[in-house]
């Protein structure tokens, strides 16, 4: 199987789907000539033309807007945010239109649009340019909120989207995109509303997304090689619609939980996933519910403080072993 | 004494040469002209109507009502050919109601129910006739700007020569969505792409802020400049001015793929909405004023010095109407709830 990036996966998505369905455009902040500020559509303008690939000014509830209006006329745009700490400059039409659009217009309207763009901390871009939004997004009832974490997923789930028919955030790992991982050839749309297990075990759940899930795995193969501990892990990758079914499934068979985001923990999807379990699978519980979250702090610039912001290797581990009953 | 009689009698002539002169243009027959009065007394009775049961408590929620802003519409929605789009803000009944939907469907809507324009999901600021070409009723002020360009985008790029007639108040015009909107409306059209019409529904007030004490640059049509889009204004108040200038700015626009904006020059003869109750922000002196200048007697006037219909045809177009409104309300009123299975239903589209 090839192996590519995240960003080659992501990209030969949109490529694929701008080759057979000329209703894709694309609209963003120098995507075109200046070639994408993260090289996602690097060459596409050259490739497609400013009538598909359309450099915008810096104003995304400008465009964000009339790329939903493009979507009510009949074409799916693809709005790339250059990075979603901008989105909060459009959140009033991906909230208040593209989200209700269909609803207040008793089902006359449709808006297959998709939002895309990096999404997450971690490579020092303090307060204003540091965000994990699923828990934001993942409010609004009309939006689906995806949060691919591997190249296979980034691009069977953007195939997904472009296709949907509603509109979809796209939550990419910003700080992944040079990560690289095997993808089939051509066309395998992942279905939203499944969530990925990453790695299959016993004795305990280790439930995440974004780039958590690969710091998770890492722990799940110490705590397998020191421990003896089988951990599941799994990946949400669709925060909604929300996989009740596979999270169930797994506490059920492990009976203890941790949850990791980045995000802030208050009103989040670790919230989301701990109320779940409580509600469904009490009595298969033999220990609390653990939350690994970000700090309650705008997110900092300096590195250390900027790694203390974030869930680390051992915050998770110690999570670990008090649901396991363990001191280590 | 005479010389005033003599004043008035040259501004019928020139009224009536008006009309006529605007009639001929657009090749309106007196039927036609007979039944944009008919239209714009049904909208008046419309709005009386909904006010009154608002009242009753038998519409929810908020109620804006155009009335006195009814040439506005009705003369701009005279050059509206079938494939166009119209979206407006909240104030959105008489767009509604010009464009074709049916006056029982729409007050269905107003008041709840399931037999409404969109299903009792969405009431009064929220009224879409997709089949007819009204994208919408938009409940927050200025949100609605980019749809209406990129929509005007989306029909260049397939090749059409569809025409995005977008409505907006004055309030509107203070708001990021107009001016980023706008941007995009005018860098777009330059290559084509952009068949907007803007037409800015100046009444005067953001509810109960008037343009003055909004702005420090009052000329509203001017802030289009900024974005290279040309513009004029209308009285708002003629229906045959604006009849004359809405058939020539469409075409135009239809013809060049750029977008072109039109102030017109309103008022607003009631209440701004539910809760607006004393109307402080203005006199009663001032709506005094505009009421002599109330488009639907504006135009009577002009019908009858014209001799395109006498005083009983009025007053029949005027039975007729209000026969149908009281129709509309009894539907409205003898109509069902949407069944509780709607409340889930088009929160998602399917899959093809």
């Amino acid at each position: 199987m090839p192996v590519m990036t995240y960003r080659e996966a992501l990209k030969s998505a949109m490529v694929a789907e701008m080759e057979r369905d000329e209703s894709v455009v694309m609209l963003g902040e120098d995507i075109g000539i200046y070639g994408g500020t993260h090289l996602i559509t690097d060459g596409l303008f050259e490739r497609f033309g400013p009538k598909r690939i359309i450099d915008t000014p810096i104003a995304e509830g400008g465009f964000t807007g009339a790329a939903i209006g493009m979507a009510m006329a009949g074409l799916r745009p693809i709005v790339e945010m250059m990075t979603w700490n901008f989105s909060f400059l459009a959140a009033d039409q991906i909230i208040q239109n593209a989200a209700k659009l269909r609803y207040f217009s008793g089902g006359q309207v449709t808006v297959p649009l998709v939002i895309r763009g990096p999404n997450g901390g971690g490579v020092q871009l303090s307060a204003q340019h540091t965000h994990s939004l699923e828990g934001f997004y993942g409010h609004f009832p009309g939006l689906k909120v995806v949060s691919p974490v591997t190249p296979h997923d980034v691009k069977g789930m953007m195939l997904t989207a472009i296709r949907d028919p509603n509109p979809v955030i796209f939550l990419e790992a910003g700080a992944l995109y040079g990560t690289k991982g095997e993808v089939p050839e051509g066309d395998f749309a992942v279905p939203f509303g499944e969530a990925r297990v990453a790695r299959e075990g016993r004795d305990i759940s280790l439930i995440a997304y974004g780039r958590q899930v690969n710091m998770v795995l890492k722990i799940a193969d110490k705590l397998a090689a020191e421990e003896g501990v089988e951990a599941e892990v799994i990946d949400l990758r669709s925060i909604r619609p929300f996989d009740e079914g596979t999270i169930l499934e797994s506490v059920r068979k492990t009976n203890r939980a941790v949850v990791v985001q980045e995000q802030w923990r208050y009103y989040s999807v670790a919230s989301e996933v701990a109320a779940l379990i409580q509600e469904q699978a009490f009595d298969h519980l033999d220990a609390p519910v653990e939350r690994v979250s970000g700090e309650e702090v705008p997110a900092p610039y300096a590195r250390n403080l900027e790694v203390a912001a974030f869930p680390s290797e051992q915050q998770i581990l110690d999570a670990a072993h008090r649901a396991l009953y363990r001191k280590v | 004494m005479a010389t005033t009689q003599r004043a008035g009698k040259k501004q019928r002539q020139t009224e009536q040469d008006g009309l006529t002169a605007v009639a001929e243009a657009l090749g309106f027959d007196e039927e036609t002209l007979r039944g944009l009065y008919r239209k714009m007394v049904l909208i008046r009775l419309f709005e009386d109507a909904a006010q009154r049961t608002f009242r009753q408590g038998k519409i929810g929620g908020y109620l804006h009502v155009y009335s006195g802003q009814e040439a506005v519409a009705t003369g701009f929605l005279a050059a509206f050919q079938e494939g166009d789009r119209a979206i407006t803000a909240y104030r959105d009944h008489a767009h509604a109601l010009l464009l074709g939907s049916d006056p029982k469907a729409v007050m269905a809507e107003l008041f709840g129910r399931g037999t409404g324009l969109v299903k009792g999901k969405g009431g009064s600021m929220h009224l879409f006739d997709v089949a007819n070409g009204l994208w919408g009723g938009y409940g927050i002020v200025g949100g609605h700007i980019p749809l209406g360009v990129g929509m005007a985008y989306a029909e260049r790029y397939w090749g059409s020569d569809a025409v995005v007639q977008l409505y907006l108040g004055d309030g509107a015009i203070h708001n990021a969505a107009y001016h980023e909107a706008a941007n995009l409306a005018g860098l777009w059209g330059r290559d084509g792409l952009n068949p907007t019409l803007f037409i800015l529904e100046n009444n005067q007030y953001g509810m109960g802020t008037s343009v003055e004490r909004a702005t420090a640059m009052t000329d509203l049509a001017a802030k289009f400049d900024s974005y290279a889009i040309e513009h004029e204004k209308v009285d708002g108040m003629d229906l045959v001015a604006v009849l004359a200038c809405a058939q020539r700015v469409t075409e135009r626009v239809r013809e060049t793929g750029k977008p072109y904006a039109v102030e017109a020059l309103t008022y607003r003869l009631v209440a701004h909405g539910a809760g607006d109750f004393f109307e402080k922000y203005r006199t009663k002196e001032e709506v005094r004023t505009w009421r002599e200048r109330d488009p639907i007697g504006l135009f009577e006037q002009k019908l009858l010095a014209a001799g395109v219909a006498d005083e009983q045809g009025l007053g029949a177009i005027r039975d007729e109407a209000k026969q149908i409104v009281d129709e509309a309300v009894r539907f409205a009123d003898e109509s069902p709830e949407p069944p509780l299975e709607e409340l889930h239903t088009d929160v998602y589209a399917d899959a093809e």
